[in-house]
């Protein structure tokens, strides 16, 4: 036993923290999961899938006409043919924003998310006010975002399911003609993707 | 295609599992939980749509309870929802997981403070 004059404290671990080694010990013993397994998920979550892969997706569809017509007719296999291939057996539906159109997506039921190509869902995905008032009142959580859309522009909610995801093709920002692809990935957010955000020109 | 998707690596993200949005998991375990479920779905152990099913499930009946969820509960519901699936599942039994979690309850107080937590082998 450890010495208790000083700090005469054992570990204590939260329900919760029990509850998780629970499940992994109990399944690592079966053979069902393995450590290095998880730890390679884990990884790819973090820091490999993100919302780089997304905004790879969009990048590409900024500068390839043949791309971005493939894409809106068939996201699944366009997205497939970067290699990022959706592990969840769910189609991914590309909704394109246009001067006319903007599309926002959300999920009313169990915040179903494109992973394969946006990582893991932000905080504000996972809010039930922000999935029931998406679909109420759109362009009041817009403004929220800081983003008035204009009357004139047609305001799209799009629910996703545990079939289908929905990723937004943003507009390309104006000034950015002289970009290559991967500059133009790197303006991408990952909310812009979602359709709370609107992305800016580097000219304003 | 000229060249490669370039994915970032881990030496490109050096610091916490974070994007320009926020971190990714607030603590360890939510990334394990995360990870168990996507690797049983992975082995074929349950379709996604089942899981999803199970995640909403959760979901509503935590608001149903008054849950406001605001998406910090998020990763709670998640354990949940597959605690039930893998019963459901029959691939561990709810007392087994009861079990074992005492088990580590009374590991965590066998351990002096800073030192791993480690089950006895008769656990």
């Amino acid at each position: 036993m450890a010495d208790h004059t000083e700090h005469p404290e054992h570990s204590h671990l939260s329900d919760t923290d029990l509850r998780v080694r629970a499940l992994e010990s109990l399944l690592t013993e079966k053979g069902l999961v393995d450590g290095e397994a998880l730890n390679a998920i884990v990884d790819t979550y973090e820091n490999k899938v993100g919302p780089r892969n997304g905004a790879r997706v969009v990048a590409r569809a900024w500068v390839d006409s043949e791309y971005r017509a493939w894409l809106l007719r068939d996201g699944t296999a366009a997205i497939d043919s970067l290699g990022y291939a959706s592990t969840q057996g769910a189609d991914i539906v590309v909704l394109e924003n246009t001067a006319e159109v903007h599309n926002m997506t959300v999920c009313t039921l169990c915040s179903c998310y494109p992973w394969p190509v946006l990582g893991l869902p932000p905080a504000l995905y996972k809010s039930f006010p922000y999935r029931s008032r998406a679909v109420k009142d759109p362009r009041g959580v817009l403004r929220e975002f800081g983003q008035d859309i204009p009357e004139d522009v047609e305001v799209r909610v799009w629910d996703s399911t545990s079939e289908v995801r929905y990723l937004v093709l943003p507009e390309r920002p104006a000034g950015t003609e002289g970009l290559d692809e991967e500059a133009l990935a790197e303006l991408v957010t990952r909310n812009s993707m979602i359709g709370t955000d609107r992305l800016k020109g580097n000219n304003g | 295609m000229t060249s490669d998707v370039n994915v970032p690596t881990q030496a490109d993200l050096p610091s916490l599992p974070r994007d320009e949005d926020g971190p990714v998991f607030d603590e360890p375990w939510q990334a394990q939980a995360f990870a168990m479920t996507v690797w049983l779905h992975e082995q074929g152990h349950f379709t996604w749509p089942e899981w999803a099913e199970h995640l909403g499930a959760e979901i509503a009946a935590a608001v149903g309870e008054g849950d406001p969820d605001l998406g910090d509960t998020y990763y709670l519901h998640w354990l949940k929802a597959l605690e039930t699936l893998v019963a459901e599942k029959g691939l561990l039994t709810a007392g087994a997981l009861a079990d074992r979690k005492e088990a580590w309850d009374r590991a965590a107080h066998a351990t002096p403070h800073g030192q791993p937590i480690v089950l006895p082998p008769d656990a």
